[in-house]
């Protein structure tokens, strides 16, 4: 157990156990005991405390999508590079040494995973080769199944809404994921008109596209049984 | 040649007019398109964010298809569909463990050579790029355009493999072999804000109005683009960026498949741009097109 202090509330981090992480079979240069210190997010008064400790949480990220993010350098470039970095709470470079240090619930609970375009920036840019945008990928993955609650809802429900609607339709029918998405999020008034123009110009089609219709739906409880395990 | 054709949803909906230019400007140059038989999402943004796993096997499925229907090149001029094929095919040839896994969950042994295109590689090519700039002649003379590729199309370069990730030059190349006045400007794999149109519009006005800024700057009087999803954030939401910010653009997103086409001579009905929010025909009465 870490605890960490953010002001005046004190927060209780669970570290994850050691039985939890599988012994791998090739050896990796691991991080090294760390003296503790302060992690302290861009523009926030608070400080997270961290212990000296060595991260299990790097190594559940690895087994969930194969990126090692051991190896990370903390240069900064995917941080300079990204171009939402400042609509982030975390940029992603700090969200890599978190995850590193093993600061699950602050990773899992922070919007940067949610805000992460999927442009490929910082991938591209990263010396080590770290293969960052599928860091978030996996982090957002790791937060939906582990029933954290996601710091920027809209984006959550966006991507569950779409995945749903193809696993029924085997296509993306998109004025079926924009209804769900209105359900989810209440915000039924948005982008109203330009809705309406978009459909008078054709450019959304009132049906699904029935051609693929269940065609995912063999893949998509395959790959979850795979992903039980 | 003959092509294994990944449309994806988008050019079936928001973005039917690449698809329409598109198989127009092939037809013209004798490129043959195969459809992929009961092809299916390629699961886009939403299904790497939910699970690694079907973010692979959903493109992968498409490949098993297209390898079923004997074909060995494959052509998606969608930049997220691009990326997802590529990624896909990219990750199992690195892990025979994850290959055998992804067999299981399509139900089909891949073979070894079915290969990703997308179409800007192809066009662009020493093989294609003369016969296009004859067939052409000068027709898009004195139109002003910047090249926008965004994320997809080349990030990152060991996985995509296409032209030089932070400063690529084929869709230049490709325009101005039809006469036109490619400008060189800064913000060719800028990000638009993506899928966070119908979620953080926010984002999405923010690094659109960077784009279409720059794009100003420039002395752009278009943008060609490649991909429908930057094509829908920079031309539909131009309006409320213009609204945002205080200024106005009017600057027309065209599809560089649009452009040669117009080149070409592809019939209006098939260019579809009547579809478009900002009104191209200024920009296209200038090169001579009512």
């Amino acid at each position: 157990m870490i605890i960490c202090s953010r002001g005046d509330d004190v927060l209780e981090f669970e570290q994850l156990e050691d039985e939890d992480v599988e012994e791998e079979a090739l050896p990796r240069i691991r991080v090294a005991q760390r003296p503790a210190r302060t992690l302290a997010p861009r523009g926030a008064q608070a400080e997270w405390q961290v212990p000296a400790a060595v991260s299990q949480f790097a190594d559940l990220l690895e087994r969930t999508s194969a990126v090692d993010i051991n190896v990370c350098n903390q240069c900064g470039k995917c941080a300079s590079g990204c171009p939402v970095a400042y609509a982030m709470d975390y940029t992603p470079v700090q969200l890599l040494d978190a995850v590193r240090l093993g600061l699950k619930d602050l990773v899992l609970g922070s919007a940067t995973i949610w805000l992460c375009a999927s442009c490929e920036t910082c991938a591209t840019r990263c010396p080590q080769d770290v293969d960052i945008a599928g860091a978030m990928d996996s982090l957002k993955a790791i937060a939906l199944r582990g029933g954290v609650k996601p710091r920027v809802p809209e984006v959550a429900s966006f991507y569950s809404s779409s995945l749903q609607n193809i696993g029924l339709f085997g296509r993306m029918y998109q004025l079926g994921v924009i209804a769900q998405l209105k359900l989810a999020t209440r915000q039924f008034a948005k982008d109203l008109d330009l809705g309406a123009q978009m459909l008078r110009k054709g450019k959304l089609s009132l049906l699904p596209d029935f051609a693929s219709m269940g065609r995912t739906r063999r893949l998509v409880s395959r790959t979850k049984k795979l992903e039980r395990v | 040649m003959k092509y294994a054709y990944f449309p994806g949803c988008s050019l079936h909906s928001t973005g039917r007019e690449y698809d329409s230019s598109f198989r127009a400007v092939c037809r013209g140059l004798g490129i043959e398109l195969a459809e992929v038989k009961d092809w299916v999402c390629c699961g886009s943004t939403s299904a790497r964010a939910i699970s690694w796993r079907l973010a692979l096997a959903l493109p992968l499925k498409n490949v098993a298809e297209a390898e079923k229907q004997g074909l060995n090149q494959l052509i998606a001029p969608c930049a997220a569909c691009f990326s997802r094929l590529k990624f896909a095919l990219h990750e199992i040839g690195k892990n025979p463990r994850l290959r055998e896994e992804m067999e299981n969950v399509v139900e089909h042994r891949f073979g070894d050579g079915l290969h990703v295109n997308h179409p800007l590689a192809v066009l662009s090519s020493q093989d294609w790029l003369g016969h296009i700039a004859s067939m052409g002649g000068e027709k898009l003379h004195g139109l002003k355009v910047v090249c926008y590729y965004g994320c997809l199309l080349t990030r990152p370069p060991q996985v995509t493999g296409f032209d030089d990730c932070e400063k690529p030059r084929s869709m230049d190349r490709l325009l101005g072999a039809l006469g036109a006045s490619v400008l060189d400007w800064g913000h060719r794999t800028d990000c638009c804000g993506a899928s966070f149109a119908l979620t953080r519009t926010d984002i999405v006005r923010k690094l659109s109005h960077d784009i279409l800024e720059r794009a100003r700057e420039a002395g752009a009087e278009a943008i060609a683009v490649a991909c429908p999803r930057c094509q829908l954030n920079l031309d539909s939401r131009q309006k409320e960026i213009e609204k945002e910010y205080g200024t106005g653009y009017n600057l027309p997103v065209f599809y560089f498949t649009q452009l040669m086409g117009v080149a070409l001579r592809v019939p209006a009905r098939e260019l579809m741009l009547d579809r478009h929010f900002v009104d191209p025909r200024r920009a296209l009465e200038k090169v001579g097109v009512k």
